[in-house]
């Protein structure tokens, strides 16, 4: 028996703060101003991609206690760009990514719920972590969190915001002028959460919003990030976009998913994918080689091997050999405020390993840069993207990419022009949206209650102070 | 001088739910259903722009909506439920052109660093029409809500919870200003997307909080968003005039008036403000239409409806729209700038103000005959100032 075809989920990462994106491109336009964003939107939205997904990070970066300057610096608010982003479009889902350290549940829970209603139920947040005193230093709260603690209170935190999501359970605005009852449930938003990181109660302020709550992407790569989205996520926000790693990566996440009763349609694995199109393959490798040079200019490239090194490596020349020196071991003081280079598990073995490659092939800094950094996933003719893009996810390395365009805003116009028709073509991906909400773009199965409207059996029926029946 | 330019009056309109009254969703016009809708915010602040009104406010809060100002009050016959305020001003803002856009925040529970790129993105998506009326909080419920702090306690409680109101503005517009206009400077020789010399730490430090910056967000088109308080007493007075540029007041007669704005300005001096002009609004509520008796009469069925009738912060004025009009230029005689006018009920005193009110001051050449700048700051007659830390160069 064949099985059948998977539908591919397609959705947009407006470019972002690092060297995927190339502004030096002389068609490279804003990164802030509202119309590259809407453009961006409006493009996403006529190719019928699913959503448009954002990235967030509160502390600009630095490197040798500077501002990193060879970026794009600079970005929104995520939740206000999104609800001004669901103005300018009608079926888009908006995904924005939120901190669970550096934010509070009620406060993220009303923006959430405010952000569903807004856009019609549109919103996805994807929930990520920090504990570092570097980022903590924009905030009250501070770098309080031990790393050990960061998923737990990131678990605790989730389970929180569902508990306010879930505290109305739809109907209780009765809002009806003949009787005067504006509220059925005198009760309704009411909450209590007692733990070791949050001990709040009260009542919530937003009523049940349309898909209820956000669907949940989880983006960590870990042991803990990975059970974090078997448990609670509806889709991971991979980086494995080649084939095998992404079929590993996806036969481990789905895999994971039974321990917590879950079956496998319920957690979409959606890799981080970029892509370089022309008319012919061999028009593709070129142009991608170029992207490459533009990614990687040489200041970019002496930068990024100073995030491995950490230390100071300003006096090389990028089009010479690597250093003959080797990394500073312990704690990297290079470079702040970023997640790759966490990656840097053993700096050792991998300057090794750059050496090796470096000596084998002939490569200067910046050319064994290019080699070991981000290269493009999908290199080629419309044609063959479409076709590697459907091959990849039938063959179950992802169920749909994230796409990151290195150019804004109009990196995606290309994709959407010749690549979205020959995809629709195969059947493969939706010509017009059938949904309205974001869970219905991406076929999720209803969400199951975590805490049962049954479980408030006092508000299902009761009677006022005059007798009347206020709410059924 | 400490207030803007005289002549004309500045109009803003503050939108809540169905309107001011409590029974105002019970009225035959009224969307009582469609509240938690984009759709209905949209409609209503267009109206708005129709009448060229300088800006509208949204109130907010972090609890439901309440009868009693200290804790929740359980009713089930008046509007209850909400939406972010900053988020309706954002979804607004694309589909909107001239009219500014003032969301409120409470500053008691919320992070100084997130409200300020979420202003100034506001600012971003609007082209420039931005504002943010900060208000403090000294519910226990909203507190328990957050489940964070203690607040404040004894005789300075309120007094504290206004100067931390004041740090909190401080670093809001310190990060506006952490980026200066001209940091992205794009420059291939080098490889730099920005000049990092023009990005500054805001190293603020207080009794409350500690923030060192810069913003993640670029400055905005305004520059400095517009920052607004409601203000009753002398502790929020001089928040209104050491750190905002619009205050909305609550006199109930012309003398008030005139105290309150000799108050505010005598503040600014202390505060070393005096050059730095400071609007301050007169908050009505209004009921209004073109029948003489007519809006005394729905007020009366209203508070009937409700059951009692409506006393708010605010004076409640019922009469014509050319009445109205006399008594907005006869309390701007006692240096109000402009006002704040709080429609007992939606969509219908909205549209009185809108179809008939303005058309009666523009009548008396006291309102312009249509937005003549594109930045909330322009037609609030505030010039845009540079970042305080470009350098002189």
């Amino acid at each position: 028996m064949t099985r059948p075809v998977k539908p591919v989920h397609l959705a947009a990462h407006f470019p972002g703060v690092n060297n995927t994106t190339v502004w030096s491109d002389p068609r490279a336009g804003s990164h802030i101003e509202f119309g590259s964003f809407a453009h961006f939107a409006r493009t996403a939205e006529r190719a019928k991609f699913d959503f448009l997904f954002l990235a967030e990070g509160l502390r600009l970066r630095e490197q040798h206690g500077k501002i990193y300057d060879l970026d794009v610096v600079g970005r929104p608010d995520t939740f206000t760009i999104l609800a001004a982003i669901a103005a300018v479009t009608d079926h888009l889902g908006v995904a924005g990514t939120i901190n669970s350290t550096f934010n509070e549940p009620y406060e993220v829970a009303r923006q959430f719920a405010s952000l569903d209603h807004l856009s019609g139920g549109r919103a996805a947040w994807n929930v990520v972590t920090s504990w570092d005193a570097f980022t903590g230093e924009n905030f009250r709260r501070g770098g309080f969190l031990p790393q050990s603690q960061r998923y737990e209170r990131a678990r605790t935190f989730l389970h929180t915001t569902w508990q306010l999501f879930d505290s109305w359970h739809g109907g209780e605005i009765a809002a009806d002028k003949a009787s005067g009852e504006f509220l059925a449930d005198p009760d309704a938003g009411r909450f209590r959460h007692h733990d070791a990181h949050f001990d709040i109660e009260g009542h919530f302020d937003v009523p049940r919003s349309p898909q209820g709550r956000p669907v949940i992407f989880q983006a960590g790569d870990s042991e803990e990030g990975r059970e974090f989205a078997a448990a609670d996520a509806d889709a991971i926000f991979s980086r494995h976009s080649t084939l095998t790693a992404g079929q590993d990566f996806y036969a481990d996440a789905k895999r994971r998913l039974a321990k917590y009763g879950r079956s496998a349609d319920e957690l979409l694995i959606l890799p981080a994918a970029t892509f370089v199109l022309a008319d012919t393959d061999a028009q593709a490798a070129e142009l991608a080689h170029d992207v490459r040079l533009q990614q990687v200019s040489g200041p970019t490239a002496i930068a990024l091997l100073e995030q491995l090194w950490n230390r100071d490596l300003s006096g090389y020349d990028p089009d010479g050999p690597l250093p003959e020196i080797d990394p500073v071991l312990g704690e990297n003081t290079t470079a702040r405020g970023r997640a790759s280079v966490r990656m840097h598990r053993d700096p050792m073995a991998t300057a090794r390993e750059w050496r090796a490659r470096a000596a084998a092939k002939n490569l200067s800094i910046r050319e064994l840069i290019i080699e070991v950094t981000g290269r493009q996933s999908f290199v080629g003719s419309p044609a063959t993207i479409a076709a590697t893009i459907n091959d990849y996810v039938q063959a179950d390395a992802s169920d749909g990419y994230i796409l990151v365009p290195h150019i804004t805003p109009g990196g995606l116009d290309e994709f959407a022009d010749k690549v979205v028709p020959l995809l629709q073509e195969r059947g493969v991906f939706r010509v017009d949206y059938t949904g309205t909400t974001l869970r219905e773009h991406l076929g999720l199965p209803p969400r199951r209650e975590a805490h049962p409207a049954a479980a408030r059996p006092a508000a299902r029926a009761r009677t006022t102070a005059d007798g009347t029946r206020a709410a059924s | 001088m400490t207030g803007p330019e005289s002549g004309r009056l500045h109009l803003a309109v503050a939108l809540d739910g169905a309107g001011w009254h409590p029974a105002a969703w019970r009225e035959p016009d009224a969307r009582p259903a469609e509240l938690l809708s984009a759709s209905y915010w949209t409609d209503l602040v267009i109206e708005a722009e129709r009448g060229g009104l300088d800006f509208v406010t949204f109130e907010d809060g972090l609890s439901l909506q309440s009868a009693d100002p200290q804790r929740r009050d359980g009713r089930t016959d008046q509007v209850r439920g909400r939406l972010d305020a900053v988020l309706i001003a954002a979804r607004v803002a694309p589909l909107t052109r001239h009219i500014g856009l003032v969301p409120t925040v409470v500053v008691t529970h919320t992070e100084p660093f997130h409200l300020s790129k979420a202003i100034a993105t506001l600012d971003w998506v609007s082209s420039g029409r931005a504002g943010v009326r900060v208000r403090v909080s000294a519910r226990p419920d909203e507190a328990a809500h957050f489940g964070r702090r203690e607040l404040p306690a004894g005789p300075d409680a309120r007094a504290d919870l206004f100067a931390e109101a004041a740090d909190y503005v401080e670093v809001l517009r310190r990060l506006w200003d952490s980026w200066e206009d001209d940091a992205e400077i794009r420059d291939v020789a080098t490889g730099r997307f920005i000049d990092r010399d023009k990005l500054h730490y805001i190293d603020f430090s207080g009794r409350w909080f500690s923030v060192r910056g810069p913003s993640i967000t670029p400055r905005s088109p305004q520059g400095q968003p517009v920052v607004a308080a409601l203000a009753h007493a002398t502790v929020p007075y001089r928040l209104v005039a050491g750190s905002a540029d619009v205050g909305f007041v609550t006199p109930h007669d012309r003398a008030q008036a005139r105290d309150i704005v000799a108050e505010i300005r005598r503040l600014q001096g202390s505060a070393g403000r005096t050059a730095q002009p400071v609007h301050v609004f007169g908050d009505l509520l209004v009921w209004l239409d073109r029948e003489r008796g007519r809006a005394a009469e729905r007020k009366a069925r209203l508070d009937e409806l409700a059951g009692a009738e409506y006393h708010s912060d605010a004076l409640s004025f019922a009469g014509t729209p050319a009445e109205l009009a006399d008594l907005l230029q006869d309390w701007q005689q006692a240096g109000l700038t402009g006002f704040r006018l709080r429609p007992a009920t939606i969509p219908h005193d909205l549209a009185q103000i809108t179809r008939a009110l303005v058309p009666e001051l523009r009548h008396r050449s006291s309102f312009p005959e249509k937005y003549a700048v594109s930045t909330l700051r322009g037609l609030l007659g505030l010039v845009r100032p540079v970042s305080r830390y470009a350098s002189a160069s």
